[in-house]
């Protein structure tokens, strides 16, 4: 379990002392400045965090807070992580990773940490191209896309990564814009605050390789008709004037307008990211139009620490070995004289 | 005709080495384990190696479903499970095939005759009954008809099925072996009461027919007599039976325990070092962490992440895991992070031989990554010392804050020997490099002047956070720097630490002679074969061969060079085609080194070796 602290402390206190050196106008400036304006909020003492990458321009990401961190190898950072996390489950884990970090080179890393749920948070910075290699597609990269490596466009289907996860048994997984800090900020407290693993997809314009590829969606003049906001227990409404919401018909999410067809805010679904059951949830991931943002899922689930806690409790209380001595001179010994 | 036969004196023996096979369902491994423990717990000095198939469930009475177990004792020193065999038991048609290659001519053969029927000697290709056609004539065999004698045993206990009745036969041949060597059946009666504790019937059944098989042999005229084999002189101590696997991962438990650190292991299952795995998991009383990952790289991953946190971390292999191995490898030699890495080693490239055992991993514990990565290789060379290099491997790790390779194999980890017991006090200390204390101006890359040792800050220690990876490190800061003269001092300064290693590990020693007309040298698990051959050629008279075996390879023992001038030829031996012999040649190239190889997945034999070595004087 994390311990929480008392300290107070400013976001100058998690800023190292190296130069960013990410391209101007880069989303990545605005996860960094939010981690950084959050983290001294979640009472957490600043030796305890950890924060750990792969390789690619989000994996940066720990050079550039003042906390203990490591940055690792292309894909690797769930295996670091994890072991991290279980040598000394009171620290507070972060993952920064990318597309193709998580879900290319790094993909069997990825849906397995998922599946484990020990307490660790994952930040995605999805940008649907490689940028640090200069250019190339990405598992999330769209059908026809054009790249340094797809120069007649991309053949390859893109993963969704919300869909990918949910299948590995993700127990909270959100999306956000990346020029959203707003709603960043709450996200990575509440990833924070679950115990086990949070997966947050950044959707993470790249303003060299793949500028634009979130503006029909993340730009101020669309944002609010082309986005839902998902909140826990509340009703699921958008829409720059709040009259459209989201209902179930058949085995279908649909959008509808509040006073149309005689539909009113009671008709409308009520986010509930707690339910066990994924299904609504995977519907929601899917979902291009609006595409849905904030906290999808959330359900509380017993942590891998939790369980490995408990066994090993339980074989101490039945085990007559205290040290190795009682093992090595335990059952079939003899003497030689 | 008991009476008779009880006036037989025992014939005394030095050394025997017996081989007990059967179908991978006639509980050969319980039979020849049982067989050496009563040995081992006589006082004999033994030394053991089990031979089963890779298949799971193989068809029965099938040529690659034979599971064998050989077994060496001697009222003299054993160092090696033997070559060829004193007494083969052989249960069926197929395991008597695959297996009288090891029997020495005029020795003696036991086999259950009831299972030489037509449809077993199908499936062992025979075409005629090796026991009728005169094809065993240069052995002395003994035919029992064993599954009939079970049966026969057991028909007045009740409550048992045929299934358990035609398996207990193994129990029968025990028996006889026992008689013949002049054993007690009392360890193999305890073991049935420990075992079958809530199963009253088979302490039963297993009791009588190991009785049966016992009395059968005193009285059976065709064994002409019975063999005494006298306790070996050992130092006096608490000795076990122990496995090369289990010896190393108990080697952690003490380094870990001695250390004051949790112990972490990663790992993904393969042949043959899975067994280090399974027994580290039991271990959750002594807050072990064995962590089974996704896979190879997640294992060394994990390890790493531990020990950036503080732990003593490991991570288990063979061959091709090591290879998936390599990048993070290289990324905790970069973080000089403490970390050991077991590669058991098996037959390669590729898949090669996961069951059978060689030495061909050692270039790729050296060289097999990116850049220049050099890493501490060690190697161990009995079952029971996988114990000494497991600690010594934490020892080394925790002490110089860079990864450790530690090479076993296949023939010393599945085989086993007496252990004398270590208790942890007895055993090295531990220093380690963590650090608490926040000193103006620190870096994590400061170092200590004797070691080069980087300290170790780890997470959540307050005042002392920091950043490491795997991009090239300022010498002095440790951030992150593309200055090209800063990369040539930090790939000067990786190596130097290792290099600096040889003035925290043991001088090298020859035996039989310190100088003189050869040198043969060995390394890792083939001690055993080597160590016997030398011996006995001195014994023969040949005084001027001296043995000098490597257990610590980068770096070297100090004292290399000066042991190499002092024998007129140098041969050495390996199972592999010649790596450590192409290292020596780089490191000690004032020298010639002769080669003795052999890569058919199967260690030494004796006689190989005794005739090359004269062969050189």
């Amino acid at each position: 379990m994390e311990t929480t602290t008392e300290k107070k402390y400013t976001s100058k206190d998690f800023t190292s002392d190296q130069e960013v050196r990410w391209c101007p106008g880069c989303d990545d400036y605005v996860i960094l400045r939010t981690m950084q304006k959050v983290l001294p909020e979640m009472g957490v003492a600043r030796e305890n965090v950890v924060f750990v990458s792969g390789i690619g321009c989000s994996s940066r990401f720990p050079y550039y807070i003042n906390t203990y961190g490591i940055h690792s190898i292309h894909g690797r950072a769930p295996g670091i992580a994890s072991g991290v996390k279980l040598a000394n489950p009171n620290l507070s884990v972060w993952i920064a990773t990318g597309d193709g970090d998580a879900m290319a080179i790094g993909g069997n890393h990825f849906i397995h940490v998922l599946r484990r749920n020990i307490d660790l948070n994952i930040i995605l910075f999805n940008n649907e191209i490689y940028g640090l290699t200069k250019g190339q597609f990405s598992p999330t990269s769209l059908i026809g896309q054009k790249t340094k490596s797809s120069p007649y466009g991309n053949t390859q289907p893109p993963f969704s990564p919300g869909e990918l996860a949910l299948g590995a048994q993700a127990r909270f997984f959100a999306r956000v814009g990346g020029g959203s800090p707003k709603e960043m900020g709450q996200i990575f407290t509440e990833a924070h605050q679950f115990k086990g693993t949070s997966l947050i997809e950044v959707l993470q314009n790249c303003v060299i390789f793949n500028d634009g590829c979130f503006n029909h969606i993340t730009d101020k003049e669309v944002k609010d008709d082309k986005q839902i906001y998902l909140e826990h227990g509340k009703p699921m409404i958008f829409g720059k004037n709040r009259d459209k919401g989201l209902v179930l018909k058949g085995l279908k999410l649909e959008t509808v307008t509040i006073g149309e067809n005689g539909i009113t805010q009671e008709d409308l679904l009520v986010h509930n990211a707690k339910e066990k059951d994924p299904t609504l949830h995977y519907m929601l991931v899917r979902m291009e139009y609006p595409l849905a943002v904030g906290v999808i899922r959330s359900f509380d689930d017993v942590t891998l620490e939790e369980r490995e806690d408990a066994l090993t409790a339980q074989v101490k209380a039945n085990s007559s070995f205290t040290k190795t001595d009682d093992l090595f001179f335990s059952g079939e010994t003899y003497e030689v004289k | 005709m008991i009476a008779n036969k009880m006036k037989i004196q025992p014939e005394v023996l030095e050394a025997v080495v017996i081989r007990f096979v059967g179908d991978s369902g006639d509980g050969m491994q319980l039979t020849g384990t049982q067989f050496s423990d009563t040995s081992a717990m006589f006082g004999n000095d033994i030394a053991t190696f089990p031979n089963y198939p890779s298949e799971i469930r193989a068809p029965q009475g099938s040529l690659y479903g034979v599971s064998g177990f050989q077994v060496h004792i001697g009222s003299v020193e054993v160092s090696t499970p033997g070559d060829s065999v004193d007494l083969l038991v052989a249960m069926n048609p197929a395991a008597l095939k695959t297996n009288l290659y090891a029997l020495k001519p005029g020795h003696t053969l036991i086999v259950d005759t009831d299972s030489f029927n037509k449809k077993n000697l199908e499936k062992a290709e025979y075409t005629t009954n090796p026991l009728e056609d005169g094809s065993l004539e240069n052995f002395r065999v003994i035919e029992v008809d064993m599954t009939s004698l079970t049966k026969e045993a057991l028909k007045d206990v009740a409550g048992l099925d045929n299934k358990t009745i035609s398996r207990s036969k193994n129990m029968f041949s025990l028996g006889m072996v026992y008689w013949m060597y002049n054993r007690s059946l009392e360890h193999t009666i305890d073991f049935f009461n420990k075992k079958f504790k809530s199963k009253p019937s088979l302490i039963e059944a297993n009791t009588k027919v190991l009785n049966a098989g016992y009395y059968f042999a005193e009285t059976l005229e065709l064994i002409p007599n019975s063999y005494t084999i006298s306790p070996a002189k050992m130092e006096a101590g608490t000795y076990r039976i122990i496995m090369g696997n289990t010896a190393t991962a108990w080697g952690f438990l003490a380094a870990a325990e001695k250390s004051g650190l949790e112990l972490f292991l990663g790992s993904y299952p393969i042949t043959p070092a899975t067994d280090i795995l399974h027994e580290l998991v039991k271990h959750k009383h002594f807050g072990v962490k064995a962590f089974q990952a996704e896979d190879e790289i997640a294992g060394v991953t994990s390890a790493i992440g531990a020990a950036f946190a503080g732990d003593l971390a490991i991570t288990t292999t063979s061959g091709p895991g090591l290879a998936l191995k390599g990048e993070a490898i290289g990324l905790a030699i970069m973080t000089e992070l403490p970390l050991v890495i077991v590669n058991v080693q098996r037959g390669g490239p590729s898949t090669g031989l996961p069951t059978k055992t060689e030495q061909s991993d050692l270039l790729q514990a050296m060289y097999g990554r990116n850049g220049e990565s050099p890493v501490i290789v060690i190697a161990a060379s009995t079952p029971a010392n996988c114990f000494n290099f497991a600690y010594e491997a934490s020892r080394i790790a925790l002490e110089h804050m860079t990864p450790v390779i530690l090479l076993t194999d296949g023939y010393i980890a599945n085989g086993s020997a007496p252990w004398k017991i270590k208790t942890v006090s007895e055993m090295p200390n531990i220093k380690n490099n963590k650090i608490t204390e926040v000193k103006e101006n620190w870096h994590p890359y400061d170092r200590d002047e004797k070691t080069l040792a980087r300290n170790w800050a780890v997470p959540g220690t307050p005042g002392l956070e920091h950043r490491i990876g795997g991009l090239e490190k300022d010498a002095v800061t440790g951030n992150i720097s593309y200055e090209p003269m800063n990369h040539e001092k930090m790939t000067v300064i990786r190596e130097e630490k290792i290099d600096r290693v040889k003035f925290n590990i043991p001088d090298l020693e020859t035996e039989f002679a310190s100088e003189g007309d050869l040198l043969v040298i060995g390394w890792g698990g083939t001690y055993g074969s080597l160590h016997s051959a030398v011996k006995q050629i001195n014994e023969e008279g040949y005084k001027k061969i001296g043995y000098a075996h490597f257990n610590y390879i980068n770096p070297m023992p100090k004292n290399t060079e000066a042991i190499l001038s002092k024998f007129k030829k140098i041969v050495v031996c390996e199972l592999n085609s010649g790596q450590f012999a192409s290292i020596l040649k780089i490191k000690h190239s004032q020298f010639e080194f002769l080669q003795f190889n052999k890569i058919q997945g199967l260690p030494f034999a004796n006689n190989d070796l005794i005739q090359k070595f004269k062969e050189l004087v």
